[in-house]
């Protein structure tokens, strides 16, 4: 039996994220920037973010779960301190957090 | 309106001149992070027709991102639709700030919605940064030519990180998957200065992990809402207190 969950979430998720564009462009010019109900949204989008950001590293659902927390953490970490140290570059504190959990899993 | 301080010979070449400029960061930093993607939609057990189909149709990584964790971790087709549509609300505003400034008296407005479909946070940054500077009729293009072409070959790396996981060392299929949750790490804290959406994400990601452990399949979507909704109103409060 093919299973057609994917395909329903896919056109689900492509509606949902659509929906959004579509009704900002119509709304350009009806709705004054900065008004509260846009801030309120904004602040539920950035904690959902944060939210599943935290689960992904802390409980890990996938390969990832395969690696200890100290290694998530430590690479979390020093992704963020090469990220701030060198003037926000994101390439770099990318490669410096994956490089090192890479490291630290093949190192065992 | 500022003065144009760029200009191209003519609208094809803005177009051009969009897609030239996705060369370097943009392209880099994001050719990654869906490199990523692709390694995250093998890891989670789904087609390669399914992360090229979400990177056409569901373009922006956050809820892409969730929608892929959501189907790993076994939530309801609601959860999951529901979680990709509160993580994309910020797109209206994207959308509704960026648009109108594109427009030209004359140019029929489907223009308008359909290249709102490319708007996502690296070109959406992109278009307000250079558009305001280009002749009118130039800026459209231009966003179309970024965006566009950043979009297209994104899909090309959703692919490339989805065959790139089972044909490299386990010790760095890690390292591809773990690039998604960093990259958007360090993308929110570089857009630490709202004090609101700070307070949204300190809650967020102190409660994301224990509402998850109380219901794996609407615990982010609490998070999001009580989180969300604390951090706006104390913020609101702490404008009414100190102007």
């Amino acid at each position: 039996m093919v299973d057609a969950t994917p395909w329903l979430m896919l056109l689900g998720a492509a509606l949902a994220t659509y929906l959004w564009r579509g009704l900002g462009v119509y709304l350009a010019g009806r709705v004054g920037e900065g008004g509260a109900l846009l801030d309120w949204v904004g602040c539920v989008a950035y904690a959902i973010l944060a939210g599943l950001i935290a689960r992904m590293i802390l409980l890990p659902a996938g390969p990832l779960a395969a690696t200890s927390m100290l290694d998530r953490a430590g690479a979390t970490a020093l992704g963020l301190a090469v990220f701030l140290l060198f003037r926000r570059n994101v390439l770099l504190g990318v490669s410096a957090g994956a490089g090192a959990l890479m490291l630290m899993a093949a190192g065992g | 309106m500022p003065a144009a301080t760029r200009s191209y010979a003519s609208t094809s070449a803005a177009f051009r001149g969009g897609a030239r400029d996705i060369l370097g960061a943009p392209l880099l930093v994001l050719g990654a992070s869906y490199v990523g993607f692709g390694s995250l939609v093998r890891a989670s057990g789904l087609d390669l027709s399914v992360g090229l189909l979400s990177t056409l149709t569901g373009w922006a990584l956050p809820g892409q991102m969730v929608l892929i964790e959501a189907y790993a971790v076994g939530s309801s087709l609601l959860a999951m639709i529901a979680a990709v549509a509160l993580v994309n609300v910020r797109l209206l505003p994207m959308a509704l700030v960026l648009l109108p400034g594109l427009r030209v008296p004359g140019r029929p407005r489907w223009w308008d919605y359909a290249s709102a479909h490319l708007v996502a946070i690296t070109g959406w940054v992109q278009g307000m940064r250079v558009c305001p500077t280009l002749p009118p009729d130039q800026r459209l293009p231009y966003f179309v030519g970024f965006a566009g072409v950043l979009w297209l070959s994104c899909v090309a790396w959703t692919a490339v990180g989805y065959h790139l996981v089972t044909a490299v060392p386990a010790s760095v299929s890690l390292g591809l998957v773990f690039l998604n949750p960093l990259y958007f790490i360090l993308v929110l804290t570089a857009d630490l200065r709202n004090r609101a959406r700070l307070g949204a994400m300190v809650l967020g990601g102190a409660l994301g992990p224990v509402l998850y452990r109380v219901d794996p399949e609407w615990g982010l979507l609490a998070t999001g809402l009580i989180a969300g909704t604390a951090a706006f109103l104390a913020d609101r409060l702490w404008r009414r207190r100190h102007g």
